[in-house]
């Protein structure tokens, strides 16, 4: 199979107003409408790591059940990538600031 | 006499015709919801913007969805509409929720509750890595953002919903590699007198089937399950299993839909102290409540999936019996011939619901033969092999005890995705039945809450 870079694929609804937003920094584009976990998940793999096993996940019920999704606003703020509405401008973190510490050991 | 405060917990079927009833018989209920918009899981509505038609969305049961969602735009003038409130706890007459950081006890005389159901899962080794989804998910990414979970899905577990949702995604021209159902043939034929009682159901669920074989997708039956091939850096890329001849077969893929029909949520009920049985035929602690909803705790009743998964039309039939019996308990008149036909018809769906359950089994067996290292636990980790050695050398062989010493359940989903297979393996570890192993308890708040939600002065409540 060809290397792809994201994971989730648009199969409709693609006339949709552009969103411009920041994933750790760097901006990346989505669709109004667009839930968090999308939005993140059209433009890469993952969302994030375990803080356990280190592999990556990308959310698992999408329903607001697992908490698998957890990002944050740069204030600090946890957010649930399945439920949480995408934003023009908003800037999100996919790792806990004071958590790092429980992946890097 | 005071009007009774009623709440209803969930605005999916079952919890939008509890609602409109109470309305029909001149009452204002509080309507408490964690989505954003009515509809529940399955006839969830798509964001504004959207503009696929509903047709597109829910098929066959397009005019159902339709019903609902216009009874309850009309009920919504006439009830207390509380969308994204998560109720988190129920204790001392009160129904706790939290909405944007902000918390409020709610009392009541009666409460409905109406949780609906998350999938059930059974572990297979490389679930937990990036690109495996629940079924549920696999349906709710299609409907509600029209995007599949990836360019190349196999659909894995068993249940109803494993082929409806590979149906729905060849539709719409996604990706389907495979359909692999860990039911064998046999199980659905003997199951077929119970499933023969909603014969337009059956129907609609072998023309399913028929669409997928034209599609040209691969389906097999009795199918054990042996791995998710997984890398930690990107994810899923296929799937093995060992076909009902014995051989092993590998599919590549990059997304798995994994799920074995339907567990209901019953963590409220847990906390509001409605009583607990053990349910053979499915393998799990279920809230008991008598054929009208009504449960061993005065003023508090249960309705739709989240006390018996059956189904969407059953949910929205147990959702009127509740609020039926509630009304009668508080003194209101209702229409007996009318409770007669739905508890009649909820009978029918009930026999329907058994026969899924013989059609669908819940594949046990496989929670003994999971390899040690098997995460078990998604969400911290925990391996088979880490529960098996607290039920053995630690004496944990009660899943709750297992759970303080091994942290299984403990973790971000409290047990919702591992619970089932967790008593599985301990059960099957420590050699007893299942039932003795016990069931998760519920545990407030029923997810995590952020830190800091703040109580605001409740309105209504006791000053």
């Amino acid at each position: 199979m060809t290397a792809v870079s994201s994971r989730f694929v648009r199969l409709a609804e693609d006339q949709r107003q552009r969103v411009d937003f920041l994933v750790d920094g760097v901006t990346v584009s989505a669709l109004e409408g667009d839930t968090l976990l999308v939005a993140l998940l059209v433009n890469g793999l993952s969302v994030r790591r375990s803080e356990f096993g280190g592999e990556v996940r990308a959310g698992f019920c999408l329903m607001a059940a697992c908490q698998d999704c957890w990002v944050w606003t740069e204030a600090g703020e946890r957010l649930r990538a399945c439920d949480t509405p995408v934003q023009a401008n908003m800037s999100i973190v996919t790792e806990q600031a004071d958590a790092s510490w429980l992946s890097r050991g | 006499m005071a009007e009774p405060r009623v709440i209803v917990i969930g605005a999916g079927p079952a919890g939008a015709r509890a609602a409109q009833t109470l309305v029909e018989a001149g009452l204002r209920p509080l309507v408490i919801d964690e989505n954003a918009r009515d509809g529940g899981q399955i006839y969830r509505r798509q964001p504004d913007g959207f503009g696929r038609p509903k047709s597109a969305l829910y098929g066959t049961e397009t005019a159902r969805a339709m019903a609902l969602h216009e009874a309850f735009d009309r009920l919504k003038p006439q009830i207390d509409y509380r969308p994204r409130h998560l109720a988190w706890n129920v204790a001392d007459g009160c129904v706790h929720v939290v909405h944007a950081g902000e918390a409020e006890a709610l009392p009541y005389d009666a409460l409905i509750i109406a949780a609906g159901a998350t999938d059930r899962l059974m572990p297979v080794k490389g679930w937990h890595v990036a690109g495996t989804y629940s079924l549920g998910a696999a349906q709710i990414a299609l409907k509600a953002q029209a995007v599949s979970i990836g360019r190349n899905v196999v659909f894995m577990g068993t249940g109803p919903l494993l082929y409806l949702v590979a149906s729905q995604y060849v539709k719409t021209g996604a990706g389907v590699v495979a359909v692999l159902d860990t039911s064998p043939w046999a199980a659905r034929v003997k199951a077929a007198p119970k499933l023969a009682t909603r014969p337009d159901v059956l129907v609609k669920g072998v023309r399913l089937e028929r669409s997928l074989k034209r599609a040209g997708v691969s389906i097999s039956r009795g199918v054990t399950p042996l791995e998710i091939h997984a890398d930690n850096e990107t994810g899923v890329r296929g799937v093995s299993v060992r076909l009902a001849d014995g051989s092993v077969r590998r599919f590549d893929c990059d997304a798995v839909a994994l799920g074995y029909h339907l567990r209901p949520e019953t963590q409220l009920a847990d906390l509001a102290g409605v009583p607990f049985g053990f349910d053979s035929e499915t393998r799990q602690y279920l809230p008991v409540a008598d054929s009208d909803g009504r449960t061993g705790i005065a003023g508090v009743y249960l309705a739709g999936d989240g006390v018996r998964v059956l189904g969407a039309d059953g949910a929205e039939i147990s959702g009127q019996i509740a609020a039926l019996a509630a009304l009668s308990d508080h003194g209101y008149t209702v229409d007996p011939l009318l409770q007669v036909s739905l508890r009649r018809e909820r009978t029918r769906m009930d026999r329907f619901r058994a026969g899924l359950a013989v059609a669908f089994p819940w594949p046990h067996e496989l929670a003994a033969s999971l390899d040690d290292e098997t995460i078990v636990c998604r969400c911290e980790g925990i391996t088979a092999g880490d529960l098996r050695h607290v039920a053995r050398d630690k004496g944990a062989s009660e899943v709750n005890r297992a759970k303080a010493l091994s942290r299984v359940g403990m973790g971000r989903c409290q047990g919702r995705y591992c619970g089932h297979a967790a008593a599985e393996v301990i059960a099957a570890a420590t050699g007893q039945p299942l039932a003795q192993v016990g069931r998760l308890r519920g545990q407030a708040p029923v997810k995590p809450l952020s830190v800091g939600a703040r109580p605001v002065a409740s309105k209504g409540s006791k000053q």
